[in-house]
């Protein structure tokens, strides 16, 4: 009846998931009761869950992103923590769960936590950069975040019914096999991953359709901001890559669940042949993440130096060139392979290179801030202490793409520093500035820069104290997924690492303090203007927040930058172009097919992993029928009556009109 | 229709007119009209959009194709003593599923015309003739797979019996979910007529089905007709 399910897949006997578990249960059933005592239910449903404004999309999932970094920060602190107290002793986690808990923090940090916060930042700036109203598909695109929540949960359920995989982040055969690791965990892992990748494939097709296909009138190719250039090329490779570890996922399963032998090491499969697939995926994966993040960093270079974008063109130039190269570096994740010499020296030579676009992005950046006018808001500080992480770790990821020294720190605590100092100091760095960057667009008010400050240098500091005695740690011979360790020399660096994880959650207080103390205090830090930084791409021409059509009017764009010259006129002539003839809007509806189909994916994911056929065959039937019963739905859009459109857009026009005046008094008090 | 192809905006359609064999290309001297989708012009049409985002969703669905196919040919030589690719391949079956999977993209094909035409009654028999010929490939692709596993040739046995396996079995998932759709969509079209959504969708599963045969002509060559001869 219910497979493999039955009460020993409930952590009894172990206390920490046991808690763990019941502390998540019990905070998500007080916040669902809270919702239905408050009666918010019906605001939530019409507003949020059945939206498919992408802005709304968007913040749900930067949400999301936001909750799961902190569910994997959880992680990384336990990891440290046991790492540290584990010296000559077993320390305080089991073997089978330390394994869990690195494969969790990876899987959750990368798939979780960046994918959705990229995402949603894609989801919410492209159209707005771009002039328009939606993305191209705005259904699929609810439906897409879905998928990747219901993934996301069921990694979470893992924590409490069964186990989650013990493999490693990339489940590697023959070990993830299941003559290796015969339980559920891989199960959970192959299924959330897949559900949510495909959530994510939609947004990917999403995004890139937007950008080449439904820009607004007069946004040729070379006048797009470049957060927009670096989503296109970041979504195209999620159409060339995440297919891969698709297939490469699907061919793992089959070997798991009917006795293929892709992987095995027995009957002629070949475990080498998932290493290589699923780095053919895992390589191009983070510059997904990263290219964004490069896109939120010029947007906040330019902005808080008051300057155009340094060498514009070079910048679009580079980001396809990393676009088109990073798919030719995967093998540097494992030279040890044995390929030979020629071609770990291909991989080796081709990895470096990247460096070259990567470089040309830094300079680019360093001289947009020179001479320009560089005001030390909170989402520029994050950027300026990107440059110098970043630097840092681009020069031992060139060190580490150096096959013969590769050798030497292969799989090593080295390589560990590396990727967090790239990964923390590229990603996460850049989704702090752009949350405080654009948290006024998204809400209508400004976040309190103090905390921020605070949360940097405690994060910029934190982070450092954390990974340097890593790098030393890894040169000294120390290997990672170490579960306990014999050497006693490495304890000091241990232990300064634990401090720096220390200073890592003062920063993490600091944040929550802003959001929490910002929301209380909203009426105070309201952006009236719809322009707070001063900027320069379009989605500051909507009011804060912005209205769900975005545009009354599209905009005509007639150069780069295209917002800072519409800007530049109306300080020029004193006046606001004239008002626009007001249409009404055509916007499409609101959709609960999204949610409807997650929810049934949530369960067969769910009897897949647990061998409830009965299940699985259902709730695949009625997901379908949940498709076929949206696609018989006669009206897909609802038109905004021309009075409406006018009453919002007059409204912005006034604010503007304020924000002018007060600029002219400033003028004349000079 | 005059024999010219669909016209997928305004513009292209004064292209089609003004030049109807592509022999020069006009347009240099003016500006491109608005709503093409092409460089300044603004949002491109509805139709143009929902094509072009499947388009995409293609291009990631033969990605997956190509990692098992790299995976087939990795795995050729794999045979752990079982039968080899020369033992199993049955080429005059596999060529009356081609021909059947070819014959089911040209009464697709014919489908699309007469949506074109906007007649239901040739539509519908078109797509149901469709929906034969792939149940019918289908199906021999079932038995074929029955024959194999009877005598002990089944995915479970070699490396290279999986691949194979998985790519054909791949292929004929996408068959089945594609008449899945097929289904769907002939009620659609008898319910609610040619309504605009109706015929992106069309056109969509249009591409899906030749797509799929682009991919058989690759399985074809590369699994069957290159299996056929012994190592």
């Amino acid at each position: 009846m219910f497979g493999r399910l039955d009460w020993s897949a409930v952590p009894f006997d172990q206390p920490i998931p046991l808690i763990t578990s019941v502390i998540i249960i019990l905070v998500v059933v007080g916040a669902v009761a809270l919702v239905a005592v408050k009666g918010w239910t019906p605001y939530l449903w019409r507003e949020w869950i059945t939206s498919v404004d992408h802005k709304r999309i968007g913040v749900m999932y930067i949400l999301l992103g936001v909750l799961m970094l902190l569910r994997g920060f959880a992680d990384a602190i336990m990891m440290r923590t046991q790492q540290a107290v584990a010296i000559n002793a077993q320390g305080y986690l089991p073997p089978e769960h330390y394994n869990q808990i690195f494969t969790a923090h990876g899987t959750i940090m990368i798939l979780f936590g960046a994918m959705p916060l990229v995402i949603g930042f894609m989801n919410f700036l492209v159209p707005l950069q771009l002039g328009v109203r939606d993305v191209a598909f705005p259904t699929f695109n609810s439906v897409g975040f879905w998928l990747t929540a219901s993934g996301a949960l069921l990694v979470n359920v893992s924590l409490f019914v069964g186990e989650f995989a013990r493999t490693g982040w990339l489940p590697y055969p023959p070990l993830s096999e299941a003559t290796y690791t015969p339980g559920v965990g891989v199960d959970y892992y192959l299924w959330a991953v897949q559900i949510s990748g495909v959530g994510t494939l939609i947004a990917g097709i999403n995004i890139v359709t937007t950008v080449l296909k439904m820009r607004c009138p007069g946004m040729g190719y070379l006048r797009m901001p470049m957060f927009t250039w670096t989503a296109l090329a970041s979504s195209m490779l999620i159409i060339a890559v995440f297919p891969v570890l698709t297939a490469t996922l699907a061919m793992l399963t089959l070997d798991r669940y009917a006795g293929f032998h892709f992987f095995t090491n027995t009957a002629g499969g070949n475990p080498m042949m998932f290493v290589n697939l699923i780095w053919a995926w895992g390589h191009p994966e983070v510059y997904i993440l990263v290219l964004p993040a490069f896109g939120i960093f010029s947007e906040v270079f330019s902005t808080f130096s008051g300057k155009p974008l340094f060498g514009y063109r070079s910048m679009v130039a580079a980001t396809l060139f990393i676009c088109v190269v990073s798919l030719m570096v995967w093998l540097h994740h494992f030279f040890t392979m044995g390929a030979g010499a020629a071609v770990n020296t291909f991989f080796g030579i081709a990895s470096s290179v990247i460096a070259v676009g990567t470089g040309v992005k830094i300079y680019n950046w360093i001289f947009t801030m020179y001479g320009g006018r560089v005001r030390f808001e909170g989402p520029m500080l994050w950027s300026m202490g990107f440059i110098f992480t970043f630097i840092i770790g681009g020069l031992t990821g060139v060190l580490l793409a150096v096959p013969p020294a590769d050798f030497l720190v292969h799989n090593s605590m080295f390589l560990v520093a590396h990727f967090h100092n790239v990964i923390v100091g590229g990603v996460v760095f850049a989704i702090f500035a752009g949350l405080e960057f654009w948290f006024p667009k998204a809400f209508g008010f400004r976040l309190y820069p103090g905390w921020g400050k605070v949360a940097f240098w405690c994060a910029f500091l934190g982070f450092w104290v954390t990974f340097t005695p890593l790098y030393v740690l890894g040169l000294m011979g120390m290997t990672r997924r170490l579960q306990h360790i014999d050497i006693p020399e490495w304890r000091p660096w241990l232990y300064v690492s634990v401090a720096g994880v220390g200073i890592i959650i003062l920063g993490v207080i600091a944040q929550v303090l802003q959001l929490v103390l910002s929301i209380r205090d909203r009426d105070k830090l309201r952006d009236e203007t719809g322009d707070p930084w001063d900027g320069r791409s379009l989605e500051w021409a909507t009011p804060s927040p912005a209205p769900f059509f975005n545009f009354a009017v599209m905009p005509n764009v007639e150069g780069e930058e295209a917002y800072w010259g519409i800007k530049q006129r109306a300080i020029e002539t004193q006046a606001l172009g004239p008002e626009p003839k007001y249409e009404p809007i055509e916007m499409p509806l609101n959709s609960p097919v999204g949610v409807v189909t997650a929810f049934f994916t949530f369960f067969f994911g769910f009897s897949m992993i647990w061998h409830i056929w009965w299940l699985a065959g259902l709730a695949l039937a009625a997901a379908y029928a949940g498709f076929v019963v949206f696609a018989w739905r006669d009206v897909h859009e609802f038109h905004v009556p021309v009075e409406e459109v006018a009453r919002i857009d007059r409204a912005r026009r006034a604010s503007r009109e304020a924000l002018l005046a007060r600029l002219r008094q400033q003028g004349a008090e000079l | 229709m005059s024999g010219v192809e669909l016209p997928a905006s305004t513009e292209a359609l004064r292209r089609v007119r003004e030049d109807p064999h592509r022999l020069g290309h006009v347009g240099h001297a003016r500006a491109p009209a608005l709503g093409a989708g092409h460089g300044e012009t603004g949002p491109a049409s509805k139709r143009i959009i929902v094509g072009y985002g499947f388009w995409l969703f293609l291009l990631s669905d033969i990605v997956i194709f190509s990692c098992f196919f790299a995976a087939f040919a990795v795995q050729r030589g794999a045979t752990a003593g079982g039968p080899t690719m020369h033992q199993i391949v049955d080429v005059p079956r596999v060529a009356l599923e081609t021909g059947a999977l070819l014959l089911s993209s040209y009464t697709c094909g014919l489908s699309f015309a007469a949506t074109n035409a906007k007649n239901l009654l040739w539509t519908q028999v078109f797509l149901f003739l469709t929906g034969l010929l792939g149940l019918a490939f289908v199906l021999m692709e079932a038995q074929e797979f029955y024959g194999l596993a009877m005598q002990g040739i089944t995915p479970q046995r070699s490396g290279l019996l999986s691949a194979f396996f998985g790519l054909v079995g791949l292929h004929g998932l996408h068959v089945t979910i594609g008449g899945l759709w097929l289904a769907t969509m002939m009620a659609q079209v008898q319910l609610k007529g040619f309504r605009r959504e109706i015929i992106h969708r069309l056109i969509c599963f249009n591409l899906f089905w030749h797509a799929l045969d682009i991919v058989w002509i690759g399985i074809f060559t590369i699994v069957y007709l290159i299996g056929s001869v012994p190592a």
